[in-house]
């Protein structure tokens, strides 16, 4: 469906990306892990045409995205760092928004069904400003699935969520690949989307150390792959572990 | 959908950013009536006819309320990334900036409206029969001013010296129009309205570059 090839990217002198190929397939959840700075947010800004790469290709259905970036954009839910949300607006409001630059049909009662889902429909009247990180946290995947995309692109989607948003996520994700979605997660809670992806990535220093299989892999045999893929020894491989989880 | 409909989508959210921050647009508003009263006390119109410099004058306060919206604007897309919202949406990158530029032409057409006849109050400017085509001077004037204000404030939000960048950058562009609306008063004052009409050409010229320009462009600038 969405795939990169041989993509690079520069900032400055630093190549923050070196020949990244990664191919997203419908069904599919691709975990994407790595140390902070490895180039993880900047590949899924690649993928999700926000930034352009220094060499490489972005392609659809196997085609280049040049020169159909709108079509491409109406198949796409982006969840990134940032919230992408308008603090004045209400939850409505944005999701609202939203659905209208995407051309959604019927979008009222589509806004109202996502408001539903996402638990916020008691909070629909209230600007975003008087949210909390995790209701934020929710109305933004609740926008990135709003127009029905084919592909999700999930940057750290669990800031913030308690709980019971971690779960709801969950199946939010699984819906999505059991639908025929591709989907893109990149989280540093390595057990937990371990178990939900059905393949995996390394990235390491802008290069893609290791990849493989989600499948009979246990949390224990991952730990030791992603480990060894980064050559960090067991000792400040725990400290690593640990200073990984909810950082950005 | 549309182009023009998801322009005005764009347009329509703005609308609603501006009305939830009423009280940015009261300080703005009040802002230039403070520099009105200013002038007004500096040069007593009722010793002095002001009528050369009226133009001059409401224009330096059209600048800076204009220049604190078109910041504001840009601000509240900058929280949360929320331009990068419009950005991963479908619509054509002209029409994020067509409906900015429409949003920030209305907001100054709103804080023109009530300074205006402030100013035409204050400083006594002769109101006659050359009240139309002065306010036609102004429109145009102001759609220059939103088209090249939307494009530089898009230019300038990227750096982190946004709001001292923008005027800096603004005031030495639009100095044309500004000249060109105070030759169109003096015109109108003096009554000889034949004078008007290259001043009039250059406005509209001004326009349509300052509209064209960004309209291609915008595309690029979104991106980083
Ligand atoms: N716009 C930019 N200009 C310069 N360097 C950048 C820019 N964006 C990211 N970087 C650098 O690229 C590297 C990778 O960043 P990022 O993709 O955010 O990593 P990750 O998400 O894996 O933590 C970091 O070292 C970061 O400092
Ligand atoms: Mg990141």
């Amino acid at each position: 469906m969405l795939e990169c090839k041989g993509v690079s990217r520069l900032a400055g002198h630093r190549e923050i990306l070196r020949g990244v190929d990664l191919p997203l397939e419908g069904g599919q959840v691709c975990a994407l892990f790595g140390p902070n700075g490895a180039g993880k947010s900047t590949l899924l800004k690649i993928m999700a045409l926000l930034t352009r790469p220094t060499r490489g290709v972005v392609l659809w259905d196997g085609e280049p995205v040049r020169g159909r970036e709108s079509k491409v954009r109406q198949q796409l839910g982006i969840v990134s760092h940032a919230t992408y949300l308008y603090n004045n607006l209400t939850a409505e409001e944005n999701l609202y928004f939203h659905g209208r630059l995407f051309g959604i049909p019927r979008l009222r009662e589509r806004v109202e069904e996502i408001l539903e889902k996402v638990g916020l429909y008691y909070a629909r009247r209230d600007t975003v400003g008087t949210f909390s990180r995790g209701m934020q946290q929710r109305l933004t995947i609740g926008r990135a699935i709003l127009h029905e995309p084919r592909v999700l692109l999930l940057d750290e989607p669990y800031t913030g969520l308690d709980q019971q948003g971690q779960a709801f996520l969950n199946d939010v994700i699984r819906d999505f690949r059991n639908a025929g979605g591709a989907c893109l997660l990149i989280s540093h809670d390595l057990p937990d989307a371990v178990a939900l992806a059905d393949k995996f990535i390394i990235l390491s220093e802008g290069r893609i150390v290791r990849e493989g299989s989600c499948s009979d892999m246990t949390a224990e045999s991952f730990d030791n792959i992603y480990r060894e893929a980064l050559e960090v020894d067991r000792e400040s491989g725990d400290a690593w572990a640990i200073q990984f989880r909810g950082e950005g | 959908m549309g182009f023009l409909s998801r322009t005005m989508t764009v347009v329509w959210k703005d609308l609603m950013v501006e009305f939830r921050a009423k009280e940015m647009l009261l300080s703005v508003l009040v802002f230039a009536l403070m520099v009105l009263v200013v002038f007004g006390f500096a040069f007593n119109p009722v010793e002095h006819d002001l009528s050369d410099i009226f133009a001059g004058i409401m224009w330096v306060a059209y600048l800076f309320a204009g220049t604190l919206g078109l910041n504001r604007s840009f601000m509240s897309e900058r929280v949360n990334d929320a331009l990068q919202g419009l950005v991963i949406s479908p619509i054509d990158r002209s029409s994020i900036f067509l409906g900015k530029f429409m949003s920030n032409f209305l907001f100054m057409i709103a804080v023109e409206l009530v300074l205006t006849p402030v100013s035409i109050i204050l400083l006594k400017y002769p109101f006659h029969k050359g009240a139309l085509l002065l306010g036609a001077a102004l429109l145009l004037g102001t759609f220059g001013f939103a088209a090249i204000g939307t494009f530089l404030a898009a230019l300038a939000s990227n750096t982190r010296a946004s709001e001292v960048l923008l005027p800096v950058l603004i005031f030495p562009l639009l100095a044309p129009v500004i000249i060109a609306v105070v030759r169109v008063t003096d015109a109108i004052l003096g009554g000889d309205v034949s004078g008007v009409m290259p001043a009039f050409r250059f406005l509209a010229a001004y326009d349509v570059i300052f509209l064209a320009i960004p309209f291609l462009l915008f595309e690029y600038m979104l991106e980083n």
